[in-house]
């Protein structure tokens, strides 16, 4: 496939390396430095301008929330008249509850065009939740989308050609491992 | 002793140490040399505990991955929402189908007439019409609408294991 042109083929293995588990010994980017071939400190420095250069979100842990105390949430799609879509946007982001919020083209038959994923403890803290932000915004029609059930949850793997990736099953098989 | 695994129970094998280091981890982990020996220091105990609990937390399935979170833009991908209206009885039928596309990261069953949602990853926006195109012909189901981000207001996906 086709990549953007400010990677290298280096740097295209080294996403691939970073995207996986991080080794748990006393010096993991040392362990992927060796597989690349390259030094500990240039492996360090790349992941250090990912970093600066927004190509990685972030580094760290990613945690199965729901095991942490959040076991509800809820997908609300709200209508927003296009002229309010910055304002609205912008405040409902800035709610601690809101883990996601993106504007998205309404469809026929779907006339929503934002999408804010809130996180609560229970399903009555996700309706309140709710409540306040239709309030604080002024916008009444919504609908609210609760999960029934995860039917997939993976990390995307990235520069993988079709057939390696195993359709996803590598990241199956850790899940199922632990 | 066995490990309860059901939800809830989980949450007791958890102690303080490691809902700190949990919350360390997520947001402030070393790009260093020694990252856990840092993370040590950090929490005043040595580098083979942290090791110790970054085994146990995984086991227990607390943390799913340790690693680098990219921005799909940035490598040069297109990501897309679906949604879709899956007869009830089709459910896990539909999934195997929609989940065996290794850029289908996200799946999840809603309670609403459009109740399959789920997210596409690909390197271009032909790959996406055409991963959508086979996900119609292979199940039938013509309804399915997809819905690419115009604009992204937020995106956290860190969460204060402290709560």
């Amino acid at each position: 496939m086709q990549k953007p042109s400010f990677l290298s083929e280096q740097d295209i293995q080294l996403v691939r390396e970073v995207q996986e588990n991080l080794p748990l010994v006393s010096r993991p980017f040392l362990e992927i430095a060796r597989r690349l071939g390259i030094s500990e400190e240039e492996v360090i420095g790349r992941v250090q301008e990912f970093l600066r250069d927004g190509i990685l979100r972030r580094f760290g842990a990613t945690l199965r929330h729901c095991r942490v105390g959040y076991t509800a949430n809820v997908m609300v799609v709200w209508r927003v008249p296009e002229d309010r879509v910055e304002e609205v946007g912008q405040q409902m982001a800035g709610a601690p509850e809101v883990s996601h919020c993106y504007e998205r083209p309404a469809r026929a038959g779907w006339p929503y065009n934002l999408y804010t994923m809130l996180h609560g403890k229970s399903r009555q803290e996700c309706e309140a939740i709710t409540a306040r932000l239709a309030r604080e915004s002024g916008i009444s029609e919504y609908s609210m989308l609760f999960s029934v059930r995860e039917l997939k949850k993976s990390s995307m793997r990235y520069f993988h050609e079709e057939g390696r990736s195993n359709h996803g099953l590598r990241t199956g098989q850790v899940k199922d491992l632990i | 002793m066995p490990v309860p695994r059901a939800r809830g129970f989980v949450i007791m094998e958890i102690d303080a140490l490691d809902r700190e280091l949990l919350n360390l981890l997520q947001t402030e982990f070393p790009i260093a040399s020694r990252p856990y020996m840092m993370l040590a220091e950090r929490l005043c105990t040595s580098e083979e505990d942290i090791l110790q609990r970054l085994r146990r937390l995984s086991r227990l399935g607390v943390i799913r991955r340790i690693g680098g979170v990219f921005d799909s833009r940035a490598l040069g991908y297109l990501g897309t929402l679906c949604a879709m209206k899956v007869p009830a009885d089709r459910i896990e039928e539909v999934a195997a189908v929609v989940n065996g596309y290794p850029g289908v990261t996200h799946n999840y069953l809603r309670d609403h007439d459009y109740n399959m949602w789920f997210t596409v990853l690909a390197e271009s926006e032909q790959r996406i019409s055409i991963i959508l195109d086979e996900i119609r012909r292979a199940t039938g189901i013509d309804d399915l609408m997809d819905f690419p981000a115009r604009r992204v207001f937020k995106i956290k996906v860190t969460f204060d294991a402290e709560a």
